[in-house]
């Protein structure tokens, strides 16, 4: 195995692994302060902050003997017997000199910009700057430019590390950012007419170490250090990228990519990332409603229930109508799906389980850097997929429960939706007309919702725990990010409570339940870690 | 010294020296029709690697050399770029040689591709130039008019394209992979290496990148031979193991403060002194010279007393210089302040730096922005220890940059400051009576206008 010595501490990498020194630093405990380098983008060395002192130990004699300079990290394959030295005075002072360079030209305008509290230009002087200013001031600065609909530009906060430029030729591959003019007068900027406009243009933001790129979607919304963040997972389409959502009291701010080599990598894209505002969306369906005598006619009024009185009013309802077709969105998790099939068929023995509809718009849309937006508008269709199997193998699917209930086939219906958008049309919900109860569990009103006797609101992405399956079979679990708005139990709460069980909903319980009484999702019964397991691992191997 | 008779610069004054014929009639094109029928191209490699050729583009690297590290059976293309951006202040001896006589670097040019097995070549011309484009142009169009150019030249099975490309005017286009990055269309930001070019260059191809001035030395030592181009110039010190010796005759660019200044050729290692005096006819108007430059701006400064330094490869770096660079002998007279002259010099520096590397883009910026407060009466004795500072750190050489544009931004700096440090104290004392040892940090202040 190949041995790198990093500050004197000697460490083994992979024998194939192809590290450059600030990532082997890294294993070895050292950081190496870095702007322009980033592991998803190709390599320019331009910002210098990584220069550290390298050098080679003969394998046959032990003998260390060091270059004469110093070199960037970023741009040093670390191999065997290389030697990096990251904290001698030669090297702190190259850090001094570079944080001093880069503020050089920098408004310091802190207290107004949305980066303070996670701006490496901030750590990094914290940490490697100089207390005193040695440079003439410059004239406080702080021009604002407009690149795109998403993204604003704050011209003078720019140290060019040109993230965001090799971002938009190497990964999303429409090039709109480049760098105009020279030397200290160099800026970013988009060209005439073309604007940053892309699916994947919200990640410029993520990448820029520092404040000059905006999110004009959270520009001024709250400081960074007030947000808590969650580990959570997209629920915008069958990729199921993983996440970070950022919020302070139960209000989401923002959200952010989670790395994970196996799903997204370090990106997001646009939909994803800006696509949280429904769950503060002020028409969201609050409180259980059940329409007096379970009439059919619409003009009777829904009446309230108390949570505590759903549970047993909804079962003897369900129960007296008699056959049950229950429809389980493939945006609940692996563990509210299972609880619902349960629940269903504690009701009725008999009950169609089906996928619940499937949400499609256009293509998969692979960009250059690899990334891909999915077709399918849903986070957990595979998932899904798998529980309604080990109760149905043929694993019915949403148009066959709708032709099961246009055949007269049910007397009562449950469909779960929790769909960002609308999603069905008057003709479909008309199916669904004559029922002697019609459960309808959604984030908002739809045609088929103003035909329920029963109208349950439904979680929204980051107000759920559990597990969700991508379409690679990668299933990742997570926690409730925030507390869902007054009124609403989230799902798994609901069925966690129909199913007469004690205390919380515990969806780690759920779940290992699920993993010992399935083949498919045997590989949930351990801790899952942040980056998700292949479910595929056992058929694999 | 024995009087050198031109070689590289025969042609000038010659009527019509820049046409074919009249390159023809000197025996131009000889030489080359011999390679092909007798040589191989490794044959072509040694004789540059044994003539001990260096590069005039201002590194100063061994020709031969530089071909060798090209991958040995490489399927190819392999370009060759002759660099001809000639942006150094000071510098136009390249000029002379396109102007007044194309046909002898289009011979050099065709010699090298063969010896590298280049099959195109390009130049990569200064736009400022505009006579050199039009006298290269036709020169190519009658070199493929002789057959010296396209397909199968002169019945050998060697083939070659010269592609004449004109810059958009930056300095930082004379870096060697700033000019192929420029060549390939983008916004010439210099590469890291490695790889080096001769691995990965133009294209992502193998690639040699050579001065104009080295291609007419090649055409020459092609003409004359290994052991005439060995006769001339300065042998290697043999208590120098890496010094290679710095043989072959030079073209000297000569301005600034003398009474002729000019393009004139000698062997390498003709002292600053005799350059001015016998070719220059002495600093003008009778007075003396306060410093020089040996070979560029940014190869730094040489005071009076330097003066008997050997202009070769190695000259110039025992004074404290950059190196020999462009040859581009400057002369400044004892009337310059050299306040004047070191803000000049930033002024450049900060108007071409590409703005890549941070200690470079800032760097020369800053210190801008110190000599225009130095020279607006607001300057401070501790800005010289700030600008020495910038000069130490900035550049290839500590490692802080990626290209040596700062390298030559920094060297007038420390080298003005070492070197003249007095005359800057005093500028400093006398402009600023009230604040010159002020030590504090510098208050917010508008931008000051220079001259």
């Amino acid at each position: 195995m190949p041995t790198v010595i990093v500050d004197g501490k000697e460490i083994e990498i992979g024998a194939d692994e192809r590290l450059n020194c600030i990532e082997a630093a890294r294993r070895a405990g050292a950081e190496i302060p870095h702007y322009c380098w980033h592991p998803g983008l190709s390599v320019v060395a331009s910002c210098r902050m990584c220069l550290v002192e390298t050098g080679t130990r003969d394998a046959a004699t032990g003998k260390i003997s060091m270059m004469p300079k110093l070199v960037p990290a970023c741009q040093t394959p670390a191999k065997d017997g290389t030697v990096i030295v990251t904290e001698s005075q030669l090297v702190k002072d190259s850090r001094a000199r570079v944080e001093e360079a880069l503020l050089i030209d920098h408004p310091i305008d802190c207290p107004i910009c949305d980066k303070a509290g996670e701006c490496l230009l901030q750590d990094y002087h914290f940490q490697h700057g100089q207390s005193e200013r040695r440079a003439d001031l410059h004239a406080f600065t702080s021009r604002r430019r407009d690149v795109g609909p998403t993204v604003t530009l704050f011209v003078d906060r720019c140290i060019m590390c040109t993230r965001c430029v090799r971002f938009t030729r190497e990964v999303s591959g429409t090039s709109e950012l480049m760098v105009t003019s020279r030397g200290a007068k160099e800026e970013i900027d988009v060209f005439p007419g073309h604007p940053l406009d892309n699916k994947l243009s919200g990640n410029v933001v993520d990448l820029c170490p520092v404040g000059a790129l905006g999110d004009k979607d959270f520009l001024y919304q709250q400081r960074v250090w007030f947000m808590k963040r969650e580990a959570n997972v997209c629920g915008g389409c069958s990729a199921g990228c993983s996440i970070h959502t950022e919020h302070n009291q139960d209000t989401i701010y923002r959200l952010k990519p989670r790395e994970n080599p196996h799903v997204n990598t370090w990106w997001i894209c646009d939909e994803g990332r800006y696509g949280w505002h429904h769950i503060h969306d002020a028409a969201r369906l609050v409180g259980a409603g059940r329409r007096a005598n379970l009439s059919t006619d619409r003009s009777t009024p829904l009446e309230a229930v108390e949570w505590a009185d759903v549970v047993p009013r909804l079962r003897t309802d369900l129960k007296a109508a008699g056959r049950l077709a229950v429809a389980i969105s493939p945006m609940l998790t692996v563990e509210e799906a299972w609880m619902l099939c349960a629940v269903a068929r504690s009701i009725d023995p008999q009950a169609f389980l089906a996928v619940g509809h499937v949400p499609r718009t256009g293509d998969d849309e692979t960009f250059p850097g690899g990334f891909t937006i999915r077709a399918e508008k849903c986070p957990n269709r595979l998932g899904v997929e798998g529980v309604v199997a080990l109760f149905d193998p043929s694993v019915p699917s949403w148009s066959q429960l709708v032709e099961h209930v246009r055949s007269g086939h049910a007397d009562a219906a449950w469909i779960t939706g929790a769909y960002p958008a609308a999603w069905i049309d008057d003709d479909t919900a008309a199916a669904f007309a004559d029922l002697k109860c019609l459960v309808v569990q959604d984030l908002f009103d739809s045609p088929l919702s103003a035909l329920a006797t029963w109208r349950l609101p439904a979680a929204g992405f980051a107000e759920r725990a559990g597990t969700w399956v991508n379409v690679a079979h990668r299933a990742q679990t997570f926690e409730q990010a925030v507390r869902p708005p007054a009124g609403v139990w989230p799902e798994g709460r609901l069925y966690w409570n129909m199913l007469g069980r004690r205390g919380l909903y515990d969806p780690t319980a759920v779940r290992r339940q699920v993993a010992e009484s399935s083949a498919t999702f045997a590989a949930l019964a351990g801790e899952i870690p942040a980056t998700g397991v292949d479910l595929r691992i056992h058929q694999l191997a | 010294m024995q009087p050198f008779k031109p070689v590289l610069l025969e042609a000038v004054g010659v009527p019509d020296g820049q046409t074919i014929a009249s390159y023809r009639s000197r025996g131009g094109y000889e030489p080359l029709e011999q390679v092909l029928k007798q040589k191989q191209p490794v044959d072509v490699v040694e004789m540059v690697k044994a003539s001990g050729l260096r590069g005039r583009g201002g590194a100063g690297f061994s020709t031969g050399l530089k071909w060798t590290f090209l991958p040995k059976d490489h399927p190819g293309p392999i370009y060759l770029c002759i660099n001809a951006d000639e942006s150094e202040p000071g510098t136009f001896n390249n000029r002379i040689l396109m102007e007044d006589d194309p046909h002898q670097v289009i011979e050099g040019i065709i010699l090298s591709a063969y010896a590298t097995r280049a099959s195109t070549a390009y130049i990569y011309l200064r736009y400022e130039y505009p006579q050199s484009w039009q006298r290269l142009q036709t020169a190519i169009d009658e070199a493929y008019a002789a057959g010296y150019l396209g397909k199968n030249i002169k019945g050998s099975s060697f083939s070659l394209d010269i592609y004449l490309h004109r810059g958009a005017a930056a300095y930082i286009c004379g870096e060697e992979t700033g000019l192929i990055e420029s060549l390939e269309g983008k916004r010439a930001w210099p590469r890291i290496k490695p790889p080096f070019p001769a691995i990965e260059g133009l294209f992502r191809k193998p690639t040699v990148v050579n001065n104009i001035e080295t291609m007419a030395c090649v055409a020459q030592i092609a003409r004359r031979g290994v052991d005439w181009f060995r006769s001339i110039g300065v042998p290697a010190d043999p208590n120098n193991p890496r010094d290679p010796g710095s043989y072959g005759p030079k073209l000297y660019c000569l301005s600034g403060h003398v009474e002729r200044p000019g393009c004139y050729e000698t062997p390498l290692g003709i002292t600053a002194r005799q350059l001015i005096d016998e070719f220059g006819g002495g600093v003008w108007k009778g007075r003396k010279a306060k410093a020089v430059i040996p070979g560029g701006i940014s190869m730094g400064l040489m005071t009076e007393a330097e003066l008997d330094t050997p202009l070769d490869f190695a000259g110039p770096g025992k004074v404290g210089c950059l190196g020999l660079g462009t040859a581009a002998v400057v002369v400044i007279d004892e009337t310059v302040s050299i306040v004047d002259f070191l803000h000049n010099s930033c002024r450049f520096f900060a108007h071409e730096s590409c703005g890549q590397c941070t200690p470079c883009r800032e760097g020369t910026s800053w210190s801008l922005r110190m000599l225009e407060r130095i020279k607006a009466g607001k300057g401070r004795l501790r800005d010289l220890d700030l600008l020495a500072e910038i000069g130490n750190t900035m550049g290839m050489m500590p490692g802080s940059t990626i290209c040596g544009l700062a390298d030559g931004a920094a060297w007038p700096i420390k080298n003005a400051i070492k070197k003249f440090r007095g005359e800057f104290e005093d500028y400093i004392k006398q402009t600023n009576p009230q604040g010159w040892m002020v030590t504090d940090p510098v208050p917010a202040l508008q931008i000051v206008g220079s001259h």
